[in-house]
Parts: C-alpha cells; structure tokens; sequence
C-alpha cells in the first residue's frame, strides 16, 4: 500500500525480560506530524528507539513485530544506518553536548553528511534561520544555555543531519508554556516549509494534539485509542483521562473509580 | 640559584615525557571512560616494536611507521575484541580488563620481538647545549630540550586536531555523551578505534624518546606509570592538566631529589637518596586529600 513509517505489532523486551511494548501498531504517513500520547511509563520513547534504533544500546530489543520505512524493513539496522536513511531522534531531555558550543552542537549534527564546507555553512544559516535565538548563543557552552536554548540547540542538531523524518521526545519537558509554543510552532514550521515527518512523544497531550494531524494514546505498552487529533481533542475519555478536563466539572471519587473502571476497559 | 634553575628545567623538561603519557590516559578515558591500566604497557609495546623493525633493518622513519601501523592495529584489535564485548559493563569490569591487557602485552611483546634490553638510537645525544652552558653557565640537555619540543608539538598538534576538525569534534561529542552522539549517527565503534590508534601513536612517541633515553626495557611499563600521579594532579579528564600536571610532576621529583636528602639527612641522619622514585606518589596523595577532582578536572555542567 506504500506506507511510510509503519510499526507492525512490535513487542519490545529490555534486558530480556522486562517486556515494556506488548503489540504496538502504528503509522506515520509521509509529511504528517502524529503524537504518540501517554503517561509516565507508558512507553512513548522505547517506541521511538526502537524506530531508530537506540533500543540496543540500552539492552533493549524488538523480539517480535516488524518496522518499516518506505517499504524497507529497519528494525535491525545501527542508529548510523537510520540516520543515513533520513531518519533522526530527538532525546528526551535534550542531550545537548554540554561541553560544546551551540554552534559546535549543531556540526556535530552533520557527521553523517558528505557535506562542503561551503553546503555546511548553509545547513546552518537555515538552521539559525528557524532558530535565531541560536544564532545569538552560537558561541557560548550548551550546558549553559537555557532549557529552551537546549531544546532548540537538541531539534537544530538533528536538522543538520538533513532528515525527512524526526522521532521527537517530549519536547515540552520542563519549559514554560510560551516556550513550549514557540518549539511547537518552529515545528510545525518544519513540517510544512521543510516537510520533515513527525513522530511526537509528548506527555503534554493538550499542546501537542493541537499542533499534530493524528494522535495514538499509549498505555502500558500497548495502543488503547487513536483518531484525529481533533476527533481525540473532542473526544470525552481523552478530555477526562489526559487533558484533565471533564465537562461535568470536578470529578467525585466515585466517578474517578467508574473511569478508572473504563480505563481499564479502554485497555 | 643557577643550580636551582638547572635542576628546575631539566624536570620541567622530563616532565614533558610524563605530560605525553598521561595524555595517553586522558584521551582514552574521556572519549569512552575506559581508565587505561594498560597505557604503560602500550608504551612499552610501541618501542619494542620500534626496535624491532630497527634491527630488522628498517631505518628510523619507515620504523616508525610500522610500529605506528602495529599499533593503530592493536587499538583496533583492542576495541573490538575486548572492549565492544563489554558495553554496558560497569566500569571496573573495563578497568579490569584493561589491567589483563597490561599484562597480555607484557607478555606477549617479549614473545614477538625477543626479551633482552636494547638500545634505541633515535641519533641524539644527551649532551649540554653549549650556547646555554656558555652564557648561563647552566647544563641544559639536548636531548631533553628536543624531546619537550616534539612532545610540545604533539600535544599542540592533537589539540588543534580535536578542536576544529570533523573527527575531533565527533570525539569531544562522544566524551560529552556517548547516547546523545549515537543518536545524531556517529558510530561510538569507529570512534573508540580512533581514539585507541592516536593512544597508540602518543604511546609510540613517548616510548621512542624514553626508550633511546634509558633503553628499551620491560621497566618502562613502570616508568609509564608516573602518569598515574600526574593523571591525579591534573584531572583525569583534561588535556591541559595532563600537560601541567606533568611539568609540576617532572620538576617537583627532581627538585626533592636535590634539596630533600640533605634535610633529612640533617634531621634523622643516614642516606635518603632515591626519593625521586616515591615522590610524586606522595604529591599525589596529599593532592588526592585536599582538592580530588584534581587541578583541571573537568567541571561538571549541572544544568543539562
Ligand atoms: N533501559 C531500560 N531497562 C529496563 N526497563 C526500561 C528501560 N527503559 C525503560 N524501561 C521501562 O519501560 C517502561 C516504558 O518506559 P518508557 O521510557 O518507554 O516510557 P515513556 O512513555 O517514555 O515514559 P515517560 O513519559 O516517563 O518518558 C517503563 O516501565 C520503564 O521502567
Ligand atoms: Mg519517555
């Protein structure tokens, strides 16, 4: 059917034992930014390695299921291969180089790119061109650079790699809303002028099924719900569980326990 | 005071050779924090080899090459066959292996290229510079001076090359964060091997000029050792320290060597001669006591 990113039924162990994903399904069409939604532990970033591949760093490993990139299978390629492939992560927690300038960060970036010194040179004027703020830190140590500064420095870098898709963690982590809203917009940004694919771990549901064209909700390890981000923003299960809203009001302790009855069932 | 000053620069000069080991350490520790017990033993591997080649025929410059090529394929055979298997292991367990490999090389060295001590003749000789002994009436080797020089520019050469090359700056990556820079695709194996290889040629270096000083000899695996204190001056993770820590090093022994025996002698009578061999060990743990990160060790950024 010519699909793009698409995860087939993947169970994923760790330390083989500790099996976290239990059969996850999902499909990120070409130039579209989908949000992978969920709660602590649910499994939104042992998804995103094991697309690209970081999940055998950390003893992890898909035992069974299949990934697929434009009709390739990719589950048992090196994080190196992936990114030569077009396919890039952004950590969780932003994993700047803190020793290295902003500027050194993003070169970093472009270590798998056969690139000119003249070509590098205009990977990152486009670069500073999303993120000016970067332009104006570019000499100063990335450990000490605001969360922001890191998190824009973290999407830079991996930009400079050239990608046609990013695997994003939770972007929002630790920043202050209008941060979170500037990122959000550069992203969305990068997907219409760029058209970079999104995969988008996001904790922060509300945020980030307002900027993506289609949401999966993740709980221990398996898909329980999936739409249109605004069929999910709508949806009243959704409002309830992740957005913290309930038409109805507060919630008393009884209907916390009939949800957490249809949570279940959800599952 | 010209006698201080003699004693004084001929041990920052030594001090230089120390400085060129301890980068060894340093270079290996921060790209992949493998503590290197066997640099020692590397060092003394790469001026056997040297010999080696040497007394096959082969004149100094394409010696030089070959045990530069033996040992870069020793840092590859090293990583891949040692070190890759270990991932995730804690780092004792590399430590230890490490130390397994020191005595490997012991071993094994002797067993390639025959075990009795040998002369390197690099075609220096430890001689005074007229010139300085003419005018400063101080005796200044010219051997030693030419080995800081060479070690000087090697340290200067692989600074330049982690600073504004491709590769270097992949490596200063990997030292900061080894999840991070899988993730942007630089592959940690090649990497680790790079890293090893250039271990091996400052290992080459610093064997080639301490070799042809005192002789190629299984002692040298212990002389290597001295970086260790050095390592504990200046910070194990930072390249100026490993170069402060070795000039402080080299110019403090010799310096006790000189003026420390005769105060002890004063004190508790006898002899107390060959304080050169303990001193730096004693400087070092004192310096462990009052500042253990040592003097450039490598600030942790709490922010990230
Ligand atoms: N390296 C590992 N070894 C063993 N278990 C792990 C490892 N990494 C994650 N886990 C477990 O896998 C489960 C899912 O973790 P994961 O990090 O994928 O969740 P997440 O949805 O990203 O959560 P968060 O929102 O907190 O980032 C958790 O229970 C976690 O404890
Ligand atoms: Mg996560």
């Amino acid at each position: 059917m010519g699909s793009y990113l698409s995860i087939n039924n993947i169970e994923v162990i760790y330390d083989h034992v500790i099996l976290v994903l239990k059969g996850v399904s999902l499909d990120v069409p070409q130039g579209k930014i989908v949000a992978l939604l969920g709660a602590n532990g649910a499994g939104k970033t042992t998804t995103l390695k094991a697309i690209s591949n970081l999940l055998r760093a950390e003893r992890g490993e898909v035992t069974k299921g299949d990934i697929q990139f434009k009709d390739r299978r990719v589950d048992q390629m090196t994080p190196n291969e992936m990114v030569k492939g077009g396919v890039i992560q952004v950590m969780e927690g932003r994993h700047c180089f803190a020793h290295l300038t902003v500027e050194e960060n993003l070169l970093t970036g472009a270590y798998t790119q056969a690139q000119s010194r003249a070509e590098l040179k205009a990977s990152l004027e486009k670069v500073y061109q999303y993120f000016p703020r970067l332009k104006q830190r570019r000499s100063s140590q990335a450990g000490y650079t605001s969360g922001g500064e890191q998190q824009m420095t973290a999407i830079g870098r991996a930009l400079m790699a050239n990608p046609e898709m990013i695997l994003l963690d939770e972007p929002s982590m630790g920043l202050a809303p209008q941060i979170v809203e500037e990122i959000f917009e550069i992203v969305r940004d990068l997907n219409q002028r760029e058209k970079v694919s999104f995969l988008l771990a996001e904790q922060n549901t509300m945020v980030a099924l307002r900027y993506a064209d289609f949401g999966y909700i993740l709980e221990n390890g398996r898909v329980v719900m999936e739409g249109q981000a605004e069929d999910l923003r709508s949806n009243e299960d959704v409002k309830e569980f992740y957005l913290g809203l309930s038409s109805a009001g507060r919630k008393s302790f009884r209907e916390v326990k009939h949800y957490r009855r249809r949570k279940r069932w959800l599952a | 005071m010209q006698f201080f000053f003699e004693v004084l620069i001929g041990g920052l000069l030594s001090g230089v050779m120390y400085s060129l080991v301890a980068l060894g350490f340093v270079l290996i520790f921060k790209a992949s924090g493998v503590f290197n017990f066997a640099q020692g033993a590397m060092v003394f591997f790469a001026a056997l080899s040297l010999v080696g080649f040497m007394e096959h025929g082969a004149p100094l410059w394409l010696a030089f090459i070959l045990a530069f090529v033996v040992m870069t394929l020793f840092g590859i055979a090293t990583e891949k066959f040692v070190l890759r298997k270990m991932v995730n292991q804690p780092p004792i367990a590399l430590f230890m292996a490490t130390i397994g490999l020191s005595f490997f090389i012991d071993g094994f060295a002797p067993l390639l290229w025959g075990n009795e001590v040998r002369a390197l003749d690099i075609g220096l000789v430890d001689e005074p510079i007229p010139w300085i002994l003419d005018n400063w009436n101080m005796v200044i080797s010219k051997f030693d001076l030419f080995a800081a020089g060479l070690a000087l520019a090697l340290v200067a050469l692989l600074a330049l090359f982690f600073q504004y090359t491709r590769i270097g700056r992949a490596l200063r990556a990997v030292a900061d964060d080894h999840q991070a820079a899988l993730s942007i695709g630089i592959p940690l194996q090649h990497i680790w091997a790079l890293v090893w290889a250039v271990a091996g040629f400052v290992a080459l270096v610093a064997g080639m000029l301490w070799g042809s000083r005192n002789g190629v000899q299984f002692a040298l695996t212990f002389t290597a050792l001295k970086a260790l204190p050095v390592l504990i001056l200046g910070g194990f993770t930072s390249v100026p320290g490993a170069i402060v820590g070795g000039l402080i090093i080299g110019a403090s022994e010799k310096l006790a060597e000189i003026y420390i025996p005769p105060v002890m002698a004063g004190w508790f009578g006898g002899n107390f001669g060959g304080i050169e061999g303990w001193f730096p060990y004693v400087m070092a743990l004192l310096f462990l006591l009052v500042r253990p990160e040592g003097l450039f060790g490598e600030k942790h950024i709490d922010r990230v």
